[in-house]
């Protein structure tokens, strides 16, 4: 929804500046996005200054050493640290991107990080995700037939086969979404780009044949027309996907079964 | 308040099958508008500044007519689905979008309807 100043909680003020590690040469400074649901205060900005020299060249990294060896009340989420898993999702440098896979000298000067934006915040860099899952799931992602053979496995030509790269990869990490502004504005009826991909994913498989009936869920101002090409999706994916592109895709399909 | 799943607020009322009518429209009358803006302001640009009577002479002669008839129809449809597209991105409340789009569905289809009027007055 549009607003054009945040709501009075939501403004950040300036927070704790952690000291600096004794003896260390090459320090870098970290700004990262605090808040937490229990003291009622307002979002923060902490300062943190990392030892560069013991640090790994990751994002990821320099949060796991800033948790292990500065302050262990920051919170992120994270697991597999190369790029499978989706969870380290996040605003770095004003960028929406995986931390595990994001290098430190990808980032000039101080290093800022945010939660993905314009989600409701658990707490520190934890958004809120249960919307955007349960817009996945409206999409039906699963592989849907009508007919009952074979009962094993059903083949697909390599050209079909190759159809579903570029799409296949998606990790769910939701930083498309969130860099989506019809997703910020419209976001609890636009289904954004992450869904309407894993969409097309299941639209153009040659093996599913519910086609139909995706393409008449989608058929809608708000779930599907609110992607105005800006495009951000395409350029903020870690994973170097194009989801304006499989969206493009399914506006085709749209006007092709109705001309 | 209330105990709704997150799956029931992203189904809401479910899909409302329109949107790709307005895709294609929006798209077509783009591409009307290429030639018909620039004869338009040939012809329109032609009679201005001419005074009354050469603007009725250039509007009773057909072309003029049916170039000035088709170019309203196509802006002001242009027009409406854009501002459309607009206000059901920006306006958050829905029933405040819900009456600026009844008023954007009926404006601009009065205001066309108007300078159709004043054409045909004109040419017929």
């Amino acid at each position: 929804m549009v607003q054009l100043s945040l709501p009075k909680n939501s403004r950040i003020t300036t927070g704790k500046t952690w000291p600096k590690p004794d003896g260390a040469t090459n320090v870098r400074k970290f700004q990262i996005y605090r808040w937490t649901p229990d003291d009622g205060a307002n979002p923060r900005v902490d300062t943190y200054f990392v030892d560069m020299d013991t640090c790994g060249p990751m994002i990821l990294d320099a949060l796991i050493k800033i948790k292990n060896e500065i302050d262990p009340t920051l919170t992120f989420r994270r697991s597999c640290r190369e790029g499978i898993c989706g969870s380290c999702a996040m605003n770095i440098d004003g960028i929406n991107t995986l931390a595990c896979i994001y290098g430190l000298d990808e980032v000039k000067g101080d290093v800022k990080i945010y939660p993905l934006p314009h989600l409701e915040v658990v707490r520190d860099l934890i958004p809120d995700l249960t919307h955007f899952y349960a817009q996945h799931a409206s999409i039906m992602p699963w592989l849907e037939t009508k007919t009952n053979r074979p009962a094993k496995e059903w083949k697909q030509t390599i050209e079909d086969r190759k159809k579903l790269d570029g799409l296949y990869e998606c990790v769910m990490c939701a930083s498309c979404s969130t860099s989506c502004p019809s997703y910020w504005w419209n976001g609890d009826r636009y289904l954004g780009p992450a869904a309407l991909l894993h969409a097309y994913r299941w639209i153009i498989d040659s093996r599913d044949e519910a086609t139909g009936e995706r393409l008449d869920e989608l058929e809608d101002p708000f779930k599907l027309y609110r992607c105005h090409t800006i495009m951000n999706c395409a350029k903020t994916c870690p994973k170097g996907l194009n989801p304006a592109l499989a969206i493009s895709e399914i506006k085709k399909l749209m006007v092709e079964r109705a001309v | 308040m209330s105990f709704l799943t997150e799956y029931k607020r992203v189904a809401g009322l479910g899909s409302a099958k329109s949107g790709t009518e307005h895709f294609v429209q929006q798209r077509l009358t783009a591409i009307a508008l290429i030639p018909l803006t620039v004869l338009f302001l040939y012809t329109f640009i032609g009679a201005l500044g001419s005074g009354h009577a050469a603007v009725i002479e250039t509007y009773s002669r057909p072309a003029p007519a049916l170039i000035a008839i088709m170019f309203i129809w196509a802006v002001f449809s242009h027009l409406r689905l854009g501002l459309q597209v607009v206000i059901e991105d920006y306006v958050p409340d829905h029933r405040t979008q819900q009456r600026l789009l009844i008023a954007n569905a009926l404006i601009w289809r009065g205001v066309a309807v108007v300078g159709l009027f004043a054409i045909a007055r004109i040419a017929l």
